[in-house]
């Protein structure tokens, strides 16, 4: 494998009021074309920070982001983003956001009938092309964040970038737009490195879960190879046992990271509930399926 | 029930009921404060009689429909006179000079409205184009901002009145044309109502540029949109509704600033006819001034509604609640 997407040893100090403060230390990985990763670690651990890098949007203090051999030094287009917050023009329907970017992208390489096509390709992939005329506040959350994903699936990119894209979305919903995720994914073959907080959402979506350590200087604690067959069915890996044993993994490094943070803090985020039961019924090595059951009513996936 | 039955009531006439009762309370404000007019005025007497209550202002609003229909018969038969004698010069004389003169009557109180709208219209043109950019840099620039900033504080607060002299004095100095355009009176009033239209769209322009949601910015670089696109496509309709908020702010200002502007320096309008009437000193000039205050009042009114429905088009937050 070629390495598509490179972190060497980056590096970021922001400089606060108080003094500089190291968000990220020595960050190295790469990435190869077509691969799922995933970024989880507790809130203010810097994945934002090491994202934006990629994108573009801030610049490494030391070390770099190299895309296919350059260093990237500015955002573009080849490097899309999909915003927590759907980051719609609120004064432009779901049509008009994927046409700015479509037509900036494709300005000298499309006409302008090729270019409708195109943006309406791209509202069907998300299955929104039925209200590519509504305006974004005429739409629910989940909407809004699948024309975010148009929009950004419009662009082409190299590499797409998820900064918690589903964080703001209702569980069902979220389920939904996980799949079409994968649905795309697997037609695309989209390189994509996405945040999460959500450990189920990551096993179930990635072929690598990197977890980050604590702030400050974070960097890459661990990385999980998730070797589990595609396509991937929520409700089957739900009693596999492949799937819990990495979820169990990923649980137990964020149980301990927090554990180890220092006390007041942290205190946020994570699917504390869960991580609390299963990391219990690990220590009792009890396992398996009565606590993925359990989780599955919680989580209302089993109808 | 059996009306019920005998089919559904249609939309209008139901909605009737309703809109009465809506118009009902503003309705009773607006007779209790007549009643109330009425009764004070009685009291106050005045070198120049008593003090005009609403039947007398009513008289006086009349007359002076009366006297501008009188004025333009006037104007008519005038200018029918002339084409009549130019017509009869030239059938005897083809080589004659034909002179065309333009009737020289006194503006009536219509006509002194129209020249404070267009004067208002003019100065308020003058000051978006200017604001509206400027507030642009200003929002887009915190540096400009800062070295533009003290200056705007400093300039917001002063009265029309202050610049009016300085106003004048500049326009006969730099203005000067044997053929001119525009009056010089007209060039002042317009002048003085920009110089205090500018400020609050400028300062809503700024807030409104400087504000749009970082995110939206992120997609921006992330398009790489080129700089002027940026403004154009994410900035401007970002700041749209503020913009708008400035603009309606400043035509507010601008037509209180006019009034004022014509008063002090006698430039034809409003200001001037109530300043005209004040030194007339008649027994009806009271009545007649108080005719314009209302004017002046419902023409205010007018362009404010007129601003916000402009605001409701243009802004794309169709669930803002303006007023």
């Amino acid at each position: 494998m070629t390495r598509y997407l490179e972190f060497s040893r980056i590096g970021k100090v922001f400089q606060a009021d108080d003094g500089p403060f190291e968000a990220l230390c020595d960050v190295s990985l790469t990435i190869d074309r077509g691969e799922f990763v995933t970024l989880i670690g507790h809130s203010g651990c810097g994945k934002s920070t090491l994202l934006n890098i990629v994108a573009g949007l801030e610049a490494a203090t030391t070390g770099a982001a190299i895309l296919e051999g350059r260093e990237i030094f500015e955002p573009g287009p080849d490097r899309a983003v999909v915003f927590q917050h759907h980051a719609l023009m609120p004064w432009l329907s779901c049509y008009g956001n994927v046409e700015l970017a479509v037509r900036q992208v494709f300005r000298d390489r499309k006409t302008r009938a090729e270019m409708r096509d195109w943006i309406l390709h791209t509202l069907r992939l998300v299955d929104m092309d039925h209200a590519a005329d509504r305006m974004p506040h005429e739409i629910s959350g989940g909407m809004k964040q699948r024309v975010g994903i148009a929009r950004c699936l419009a662009m082409e990119p190299k590499v797409v970038l998820m900064d918690e894209p589903f964080g703001a979305l209702d569980a069902l919903t979220r389920a939904k737009l996980q799949d079409t995720v994968m649905e795309i994914q697997a037609a695309l073959a989209n390189t994509v490195i996405m945040i999460t907080h959500d450990v189920d959402e990551a096993v179930l979506l990635s072929d690598r879960i990197l977890m980050m350590t604590n702030g400050p200087s974070a960097t890459i604690g661990d990385v999980v190879d998730v070797a589990l067959p595609r396509p991937r069915e929520r409700l089957e890996l739900a009693e596999n046992a492949v799937y819990n044993h990495y979820r169990r993994v990923v649980l137990d490094f964020l149980y301990a990271a927090r554990r180890g943070a220092t006390a007041g803090r942290d205190a946020a985020a994570l699917t504390l509930a869960a991580s609390r039961d299963d990391a219990r019924s690990g220590q009792e090595a009890g396992a398996g399926k009565d606590t993925a059951g359990k989780r599955r009513e919680r989580n209302g996936y089993a109808a | 029930m059996r009306a019920l039955a005998a089919g559904p009531i249609p939309e209008k006439i139901r909605r009737v009921p309703a809109l009465l009762a809506r118009s009902l309370i503003p309705m009773l404000g607006i007779v209790l404060f007549l009643g109330l007019w009425a009764g004070v005025a009685r009291t106050i007497d005045t070198s120049l009689g008593t003090f005009p209550g609403p039947a007398a202002v009513w008289s006086q609003a009349l007359g002076l429909w009366k006297e501008h229909r009188a004025e333009r018969a006037r104007a008519n038969a005038f200018y029918e006179r002339q084409t009549k004698r130019n017509e009869q010069l030239r059938s005897e004389y083809p080589d004659a000079p034909i002179k065309w003169r333009s009737y020289t009557g006194k503006p009536t109180f219509l006509d002194q409205i129209l020249t404070s709208l267009y004067t208002v219209a003019c100065g308020f043109a003058f000051a978006s184009l200017v604001a509206v950019p400027l507030g642009i840099v200003c929002g887009l620039s915190e540096k400009f901002y800062s070295a533009v900033n003290p200056i705007i504080q400093v300039f917001k607060p002063v009265s029309p009145l202050a610049w009016l002299p300085l106003v004048t004095m500049v326009v006969s100095a730099l203005y000067t044309s044997d053929d001119p355009l525009f009056q010089k009176s007209f060039l002042n009033s317009a002048f003085t109502v920009a110089l205090c239209c500018l400020w609050p769209t400028v300062i809503n322009t700024t807030v409104g540029v400087a504000g749009v949601e970082q995110d939206l910015i992120n997609v921006s670089r992330v398009l790489k949109l080129s700089p002027l696109t940026h403004v154009r496509k994410v900035v401007l309709p970002s700041a749209v509704p503020l913009i708008f908020t400035g603009l309606r702010l400043s035509l507010a200002t601008g037509w209180m600033v006019l009034i004022a502007a014509e008063m002090l320096a006698q430039n034809p309008g409003l200001g001037k006819f109530i300043w005209d009437e004040f030194q007339n000193g008649s027994s009806d000039s009271l009545g007649r001034i108080m005719v314009a205050v209302v004017v002046i009042g419902l023409v205010g009114f007018v362009l404010d509604r007129a601003m916000l429905r402009l605001q409701r088009a243009a802004n794309w937050d169709k669930r803002a609640v303006l007023r």
